[in-house]
């Protein structure tokens, strides 16, 4: 079976081959050309030049339904399901089985999921509704759905961002059950330790062209360079952290949704200037509504937010910005950049009518142009001009903006959510060593993330939250099962024990990660 | 969503980017908003061409011609190519130039007409503008219109004050009629989420009756007359000439050319607008970046109904003299199209109004000279708005390339 493209706008010539039952990593970071080239596979994009061949034989999509009438399967990065609809409407969706005209034939579909479901192990009630699902269930709804079309191919587009350390593990047992029975599998990932786990064949791509095979057996490190091009550093190099006084406090704070629902539950910590309280946790465990009510965009039932002894709750979002709060939020495109408007405006967007930018109502474009170009070269942000639309920036250097305009300013508060979501290794570093800076600096920060790496990698105390709850704050230290144990809701006392015995016996996740990160003299609670 | 953006490096193609991705009718707004100036004169072009077909469908003499187009082609072409040409050239004559004119006086009278019915066009147009950079589709320009209307005529005639004072109190308080209407739709936005478009439709039904009622109310009209329309206003209230007669340009026009420099100024240079452009293109990370959107969307409402209110003021001070059941025409209406049209540029906006002003003062005389009827002129506006809402459609009849930075991600 072999796949051949040449010359797409976003892949260079790529030649990619995958053999029946193998597992086939395709490494690269954000913007390298992975999604891109499966989108090509899958039949949503037309290749410019190249074949595609199954078993010898070239095909031509016009559509996904080409693709998966062909036996390829796709699970998107971002699930493509319906909320209201059940499992098994879902499953259906797209091919709907009849039974005489127009009259859709739910009890084969229902029949196709208890089939698939029992098959792997899956425990899916196919009368579920997919809302009702969390997350690592409705990828096994899409898994279920590419594969009650028969595909012999399965892309799986970054499957193990919404998921915790424990879901990771069983999706990576769950394709090597597909595996054992000879479905082929394109693991789209930037995750090195993934990779290393589950992976027969890697390719890495690197702006749009194929730089490399790579062996399983190969180090992070090495991958890690073969994707970025230079050697790169997987730990973010810092000092201790040396805190001084508690200036920023959160007090039994509870947060509901716009349909009642506690999204914040209780919760109480403080962060003391030039320390990182990083907050883990798998997405949608009230994370982002605690950040989004520090700074103002939601307001708290219950509870209050002191910054230097001042209370924020109440208080518009522009006067807690005034009040020396850098806020990075967790969504980028939507929250923290105006595709349309120009680089140095997005610079400004949160200081436009502060000196030395105005004066009166009038905008000073002179200065402000001074001072883009001054952040370009301070974070160095690759452009063309800082008067192009930020839309023609990569992401990472959209982020760079993005922090170029919280870290720019003297701040009392740094709150970032997810700060290199969807960034590449490269742009990672920098991500971390300045908000590391940033703290050196004597900013309290906060990081909300729910990369593992990432939080063990800044953190000098980690707060999971599980339900709206934080359910414990530990060292950095802590291991990653009992970090994995506390996601999942299990008391931070109770994690700890439960992994103190099997941590030296080496089992768990795949690799134990080289952590550089100064234990802090922070007590375990 | 994974972006596919290629690394920082040039590229000799950007990929398609799929970032921003606000509601539905936001995007559809950015896109004809984001058309090039060619696409616009292009829309004219075929709109022109589109009106010479129907020119020619509508004429007895190109029918008759075309029935014996197998024995006499050429006499077909002939007539055709005329008839046409005289009703563009008539057009163009009523427009812009007279150039069968006796006098000197008369040959330049077209040009300034059309600068007279340019002035509301301009106006109006430019609150409907407005509105457009910042996100709201205010639909509710005629109800704008004859609501400063309705409150400038009045002070015209209701009060007895000095020269120019009379008429810059009159034209506030046309300015003030319009942005009060105009701000019940923002307030009820703002505070309710009510959409600004089925409110300012209806706000516009509601102004028109109102304007209805108060005309047969004899302490309104100051008549006696049965006739539902007011006295003429004060000589003191009168938008003053700017040119001396047979020409009827006047005051009017100066405010118009103020107006496109101060919108110029709010949406370019000064932080209000940069909140309304920030509003209006990503409200999400407005609210991010601490810029509150209700503020903005009352606020957008109120400067863009003061603008259509100084254009009804405009039209009943400097034009109409008077306050008539129709003093509002269509101008609330052709503003849509004439900020369409202008991109929602203020100087774009300056030349659509100024565009439609001649398309409309050109049109009496076509219809007088040639019997064209002048509904052609409203079928060329028409399928101009219709080509610029569909920019694709403009490319694709002209092979134009698609502009590289707008292609989205499907």
């Amino acid at each position: 079976m072999t796949k051949v493209f040449g010359s797409f706008v976003a892949n260079n010539h790529i030649d990619l081959v995958i053999e029946p039952g193998e597992i086939h990593a395709l490494l690269g970071e954000n913007g390298a050309g992975k999604s891109t080239m499966m989108n090509v596979l899958y039949g949503l994009y037309d290749a410019d030049g190249g074949e595609i061949l199954i078993d010898d034989k070239p095909v031509r999509f016009d559509g996904p339904g080409d693709a998966v009438a062909a036996g390829i399967g796709m699970v998107h990065q971002h699930f493509m399901l319906v909320p209201v609809f059940t499992v098994a409407e879902s499953v259906a969706l797209g091919y709907e089985p009849t039974k005489g005209p127009g009259l859709l034939d739910l009890a084969e579909a229902r029949a196709k999921v208890r089939e698939i479901s029992s098959r792997f192990g899956f425990d899916i009630d196919p009368d579920a509704l997919i809302e009702d699902l969390p997350v690592g269930a409705q990828q096994r709804v899409e898994i279920i759905k590419a594969l009650s079309r028969d595909a012999e191919i399965l892309i799986l587009d970054e499957p193990t961002a919404v998921l915790t350390p424990q879901e990771t593990d069983e999706l990576i047992s769950i394709m090597r059950q597909l595996k054992e029975q000879g479905t082929s599998i394109v693991f789209i990932t930037h995750k090195l330790r993934e990779v290393r786990a589950i992976a027969d064949s890697i390719t890495v791509i690197r702006r749009g062209k194929i730089v490399g095979e790579a062996s399983p057996e190969s180090t992070e490190a090495d991958l890690a360079s073969q994707m970025v091009g230079r050697a790169v550093s997987l730990t973010t190099e810092k000092e201790p952290a040396s805190p001084g006084e508690a200036t920023f406090r959160v007090q039994n704070l509870t947060v509901v949704d716009k349909s009642d629902n506690v999204v914040v539950d209780d919760v109480s910590f403080e962060v003391s200037r030039g320390e990182i309280l990083a907050v883990a946790g798998v997405q949608g465990n009230g994370q982002t509504e605690l950040a989004e009510t520090i700074i103002g965009l939601t307001e708290p039932r219950l509870g209050s937010i002191t910054l230097d002894g001042t209370e924020l709750a109440g208080r518009s979002v522009k006067s807690r910005l005034g009040s020396g709060i850098g806020f990075v939020p967790e969504d980028r495109s939507t929250d923290g950049i105006i595709a349309e408007f120009a680089i140095r405006e997005n610079m400004i967007l949160d200081v436009y009518d502060r000196q030395p930018y105005a004066k009166g109502l009038n905008l000073k474009s002179n200065v402000i142009t001074e001072a883009a170009r001054t952040k370009v070269e301070e974070f160095d942000i690759r452009l063309g001009s800082v008067f192009d639309p930020i839309s023609t920036l990569s992401g990472g250097n959209q982020q760079k903006v993005v922090l170029s305009r919280e870290l720019g300013r003297k701040l009392q508060l740094f709150i970032a959510s997810q700060p290199t979501r969807g960034l590449d290794v490269g742009s990672i570093e920098f991500v971390h060593k300045r908000i590391v800076a940033e703290r050196d600096a004597g900013t309290p920060c906060i990081i909300v993330s729910t990369e593992l790496d990432e939080v063990y990698g800044l953190a000098d105390r980690i707060a999971v939250m599980y339900s709206g709850r934080i359910v414990g704050i530990v060292g950095p230290d802590t291991s990653r099962e009992a970090l994995g144990l506390m996601m999942a809701g299990v008391p931070a006392d109770e994690a700890l024990a439960a992994t103190s015995g099997s941590a030296a016996s080496g089992s768990g996740t795949p690799s134990t990660h080289e952590n550089s990160a100064p234990t802090s003299a922070e007590e375990n609670e | 969503m994974t972006t596919d953006i290629s690394p920082a490096a040039p590229s000799p193609a950007p990929p398609p980017t799929a970032e921003a991705r606000p509601g539905q009718e936001q995007s559809t707004l950015q896109q004809i908003l984001s058309g090039s100036w060619l696409v616009s004169l292009l829309a004219i072009v075929l709109a022109l061409l589109l009106g010479g077909v129907l020119i020619a469908v509508s004429n007895a003499a190109v029918i008759a011609a075309a029935a014996n187009i197998g024995s006499a082609p050429g006499v077909f072409f002939s007539t055709l190519f005329s008839t046409v040409g005289e009703a563009y050239s008539a057009l163009f004559r009523g427009a812009v130039f007279d150039w069968n004119a006796r006098t000197t006086e008369r040959a330049i009278r077209p040009l300034t007409e059309s600068l007279v019915s340019g002035t509301p066009l301009i106006l109006a147009g430019l609150g409907i503008a407005l509105a457009f950079r910042s996100g709201l589709f205010n639909i509710g320009g005629q109800g704008q219109v004859i609501l400063g209307a309705t409150v400038a005529g009045f002070l015209g005639y209701a009060l007895e004050l000095p020269a120019g004072v009379h008429m810059l109190l009159a034209a506030l308080g046309g300015l003030i009629g319009g942005a009060i209407w105009a701000g019940i739709a923002g307030v009820l936005k703002a505070k309710t989420g009510a959409n600004e478009v089925i409110v300012t439709i209806m706000l516009n039904s509601i102004a028109g009756y109102l304007l209805g009622y108060l005309l047969k109310q004899n302490w309104f009209t100051h008549t006696s007359s049965a006739n539902p329309q007011s006295r003429v206003i004060d000589e003191s209230a009168e938008m003053f000439l700017l040119l001396p007669p047979p020409f009827r340009l006047h005051f009017g026009f100066i405010i118009a050319v103020l107006a496109t420099i101060f919108v110029w100024w709010l949406l370019e240079r000064s932080t209000i607008g940069f909140e309304f452009k920030a509003v209006g293109a990503n409200p999400h990370a407005a609210k991010t970046a601490g810029i509150s959107v209700s503020k903005v969307t009352i606020l957008v409402m109120l400067i863009a109904g003061a603008l259509a209110g100084l254009g009804g003021a405009a039209q009943v001070l400097g034009t109409e003299g008077k306050l008539t059941g129709g003093i509002s025409g269509s101008i609330g209406f052709d503003a849509i199209t004439v900020a369409l049209l202008g991109r929602s540029k203020p100087l774009g906006t300056f030349f659509a109004g100024l565009l439609f002003g001649a398309f409309k003062a050109g049109g009496y005389l076509m219809q007088s000279q040639t019997g064209t009827p002048i509904d052609i002129v409203l079928v060329v506006q028409s399928v101009i708005v219709l080509l610029i809402a569909a920019p694709p459609l403009v490319r694709s009849i002209f092979r134009l390339p698609t502009p590289v930075l707008k292609r989205k991600e499907s």
